[in-house]
């Protein structure tokens, strides 16, 4: 049974436990080290780690895309040839996809908050959680292989029979790396499910689920059964690189189409992957900076869980040209509309929270903003994208590339950045310079917008993706582009001072700084070892702005480690609220 | 793990509240990594049915090459095998030390037999030039049999099929003796058997597998 769910409930004796704001004992001084690091199970320094690897990667691929910016400056050779171009874009995005969006919210901030939402001292299975960890990192050093061998240059997508052609030694240890963070990515939605059933505090009921554990809840369904099916089919692509087994190769009979199919059925699962744990975030931060309960919570819950559903059934959007039959892309046309809806349910309710809340523009409040106007205009663009007669225009165009990269970009990266914003004091025990946070804000929504809106304009004006070259009357587009990412440049580079200036210098950080009634606002900042130095008790839903702070802070005196069955019981009071 | 009070029995992690929650999270867990196991597999067993709806008399030819009575030998040998591990959990569950540990070794013994004649499968096989993609080199009397120029792509799903699966019962050989060494020391109780019940879990799932697998790959006419 599940914590709290039982029945026969009895009246639990309840005490309240304030958060100390000057902690003396903290994660951080716990266990020092090199070595305590690299084998803790702590789910919190796990979290730090991946931070630090996502941080890393999305720094080296952001410094790919000034390259490639750089090199579009003029519309031949600027300074870099076409081949290296090639592989640069295929880097670009294989890393930003494989090893920056798909770990960055559930591996990095989920990590970290997921055990405190739930008021779990770790995640179920600790040991396999820093296993994912490492197995992400071998996976990496596997791109990097790839890279003393030739490299690869077939677009991250790895499209048959370019990609299992001759001369693919750098191919085949790329997809090899991929198939293996395959594995990191499925441990960690193997462990989140089970903490999410099994480790809830006593009160912790599924409508007392903070958003955000809903949305990492959905994203870990998708995880686990998209995730294995690209595992399968990069061994075979692997398997048609190595000794031409013949599946995908027409050469050898096989069908380069069901490569893409097999390659969908995950890829559109995957854009999930990447941006249904931001919207807990943003479910979190818009409540907190409104100081009003959300909007529409079921509707938010579950639009989540039928975007991981949909959104198996849509992948052939990606097929409209490439030889699908037409009953097929009508079927998938249709189907595409039909994910809009939830998305765009949840865009209506966070607006909706907003009204007549007490709003407060803080640094987190701000990416949230960013966020909200950037995404919509990437799902609207993608519901373009879904009409079957426009697409053939569009597609491969730098229209889809404008697109991805707002709901991306715009979507995933700034809930990232809120997230890390807003859970920055609790991570560390440091404020940040709101005043630097706020800039980095706006800089980063004026540059995305002058580098990513004039995307739109060149491809449908039929601009091609992928191109080193380009004729001289998109010239003026590319160019404005370009400088717009440098501003984004720029833009990373305050938010990276902002953040080290704060470790050194920054002010310490209360428990509590934003208000938030979240139980992870509960624990000192920065937290226990154990999270809680307390079993948590809840007796309200975290975004009840309307009960009194004291009724967020309960819970029973005895140590988790000796509890007996407290989670046999629960709270009379939970009946009332 | 740290601070263990009386109440803690020692198998119990230090993040779990009692024994109970344990076992839930475990058992938990496992299905949901075999759900996964199902949609990895689920990619093969798609491009089966993709290649035979297009390619029929080729693996209906293909398949005659197959031997259906050492197939036929080892699906009895994992279904006993599966009958093993169950019986194995029983013991643990009855506190028969001795008995888990016998129905363990079988357990492993079996798998080891379906291992060997899979083995011997392969290597006549290769002898014959049925090998994987390029190292497709069949005998004259071979390919008077096998005319379809497409026949290395039946036996390219073949290889991969048998082969991921033999994979896994490699993996569940192995996690079978780390059981064995445990219960020998004595870890496991009828307070305390999870390691034994999950990787029987496991693998009730690689035999499952394997049952799809024979009348796919060997008996279709
Ligand atoms: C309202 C929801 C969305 C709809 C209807 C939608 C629709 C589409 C369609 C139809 C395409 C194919 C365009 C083409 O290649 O011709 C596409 C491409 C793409 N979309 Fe979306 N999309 C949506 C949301 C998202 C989200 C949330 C993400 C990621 C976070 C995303 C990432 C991508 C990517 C990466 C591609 C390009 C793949 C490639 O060819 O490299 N989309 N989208
Ligand atoms: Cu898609």
């Amino acid at each position: 049974m599940a914590v709290a769910e039982t029945k026969n409930l009895t009246t639990l004796q309840v005490k309240r436990f304030k958060p100390s704001d000057n902690p003396t004992n903290t994660y951080l001084t716990d266990e020092k080290g090199l070595w305590a690091w690299m084998t803790t199970v702590d789910h919190k320094k796990i979290g730090l780690m991946y931070l630090g690897a996502v941080a890393f990667f999305f720094a080296l691929a952001g410094f790919l895309a000034l390259a490639l910016r750089t090199e579009l400056w003029t519309p031949a050779k600027t300074f870099i040839e076409a081949d290296t171009y090639n592989q640069l874009f295929t880097l670009h995005g294989a890393m930003m996809v494989f090893f920056v969006l798909v770990p960055s919210i559930p591996a990095a901030l989920g990590n970290f908050v997921l055990p405190m939402q739930l008021g779990a001292k770790d995640v179920a299975f600790p040991r396999l959680n820093l296993a994912s960890f490492y197995i992400y990192v071998f996976g990496a050093i596997f791109t990097f292989i790839s890279l003393a061998n030739n490299g690869f240059d077939t677009g991250w997508t790895f499209y048959t029979p370019y990609s299992s052609d001759a001369n693919s030694a750098g191919v085949i240890w790329v997809t090899l790396g991929v198939f293996i963070l395959g594995f990191s990515s499925i441990l960690t939605g193997t462990n989140f499910i089970t903490t999410i059933h099994k480790l809830r505090a006593p009160g912790i009921t599924w409508g007392r689920l903070p958003l955000n554990i809903w949305a990492l809840y959905a994203t870990s369904i998708i995880q686990v059964l998209a995730t294995p099916v690209l595992a399968i089919t990069i061994l075979l692509l692997s398997m048609e690189n190595i000794m031409d087994i013949g599946i995908f190769d027409p050469a050898l009979g096989g069908d380069p189409v069901l490569y893409q199919h097999f390659f969908w059925f995950y890829s559109h699962p995957a854009v999930y992957i990447m941006i249904v744990p931001g919207f807990g975030i943003i479910s979190e931060v818009i409540t907190t900076f409104s100081k009003k309960h959300i909007f529409g919570y079921w509707a938010i819950a579950l639009s989540s869980l039928a975007i991981a559903f949909i959104g198996f059934l849509v992948w052939g959007h990606h097929m409209f040209t490439s030889g699908q039959s037409s009953v097929a892309t009508t079927v998938f046309s249709f189907l595409t509309f039909l994910v809009g809806i939830p998305t765009g349910i949840k865009i209506l309710n966070w607006v909706a929270t907003l009204y007549k809340g007490s709003i407060d523009m803080k640094t987190p409040m701000l990416y949230v903003f960013v966020f909200l106007f950037l995404f919509t205009i990437g799902g609207f663009t993608g519901i373009t994208l879904g009409a079957l007669s426009v697409d053939i225009h569009l597609h491969d165009t730098y229209y889809v590339v404008a697109h991805f990269h707002y709901v991306m970009m715009g979507g995933t990266l700034m809930a990232l950045l809120a997230g890390l914003h807003y859970w920055w004091p609790k991570m560390t025990g440091k404020m940040y310079n709101e005043t630097l946070g706020r800039i980095s804000a706006v800089l980063i929504f004026i540059g995305f917008n002058t580098t990513f809106l004039p995307q739109f304009v060149m491809g449908a004006q039929g601009m091609p993706r992928r191109y080193y070259n380009y004729i001289d009357q998109f010239t003026i587009f590319h160019q404005t582009s370009t400088i717009g990412s440098y501003i984004l440049g720029v833009a990373f580079l305050i938010i990276l001072y902002n953040l080290m200036k704060s470790l050194i210098n920054g002010e310490k950080a209360p428990a509590n700084p934003w208000n938030s009634r979240g139980l992870e606002w509960q624990a000192t900042s920065p937290p226990d070892f154990h999270n809680f130095d307390h079993t948590p008790v809840i007796i309200h839903g975290p975004y009840d702005y309307h009960q009194p702070m004291e009724e967020f802070q309960l819970g029973l005196a005895v140590s988790h480690n000796g509890h007996g069955d407290h989670h046999e019981v629960t709270t009379d009071e939970t009946e009332k609220a | 793990m740290a601070n263990h009070s009386a109440t803690h029995p020692a198998h119990v992690q230090h993040h779990f509240v009692d024994s109970d929650q344990q076992f839930e999270s475990a058992k938990l867990g496992m299905w949901v990594f075999l759900v996964n196991e199902i949609l990895f597999f689920g990619g093969l067993f798609c491009a089966y049915i993709v290649f035979r709806a297009w390619y029929p008399e080729l693996f209906t030819q293909a398949a005659l090459e197959l031997n259906k009575l050492w197939g036929g030998v080892n699906t009895i040998v994992l279904i006993g095998s599966s009958l093993t591990v169950a019986m194995a959990i029983r013991s643990a569950q009855k506190n028969q030390t001795k008995g888990l540990r016998i129905n363990l070794l079988i357990t492993i013994a079996l798998a080891c037999v379906f291992m060997v004649i899979k083995y011997f499968e392969y290597e006549h096989k290769l002898h014959l030039g049925i090998a994987p993609g390029s190292f497709w080199n069949p005998t004259p009397e071979i390919l008077h049999e096998l005319s379809d120029p497409r026949a290395n792509i039946f036996f390219g799903i073949y290889y991969m099929m048998t082969g991921v699966h033999g994979l896994h019962v490699l993996v569940g050989i192995g996690l079978m003796i780390w059981l064995y060494i445990r219960a020998g020391k004595g870890h496991f109780n009828s307070e305390y058997y999870t390691p034994v019940e999950i990787t029987g879990l496991y693998w009730h799932l690689v035999d499952l597998i394997w049952i799809f697998l024979f009348p796919l790959l060997y008996l279709i006419e």
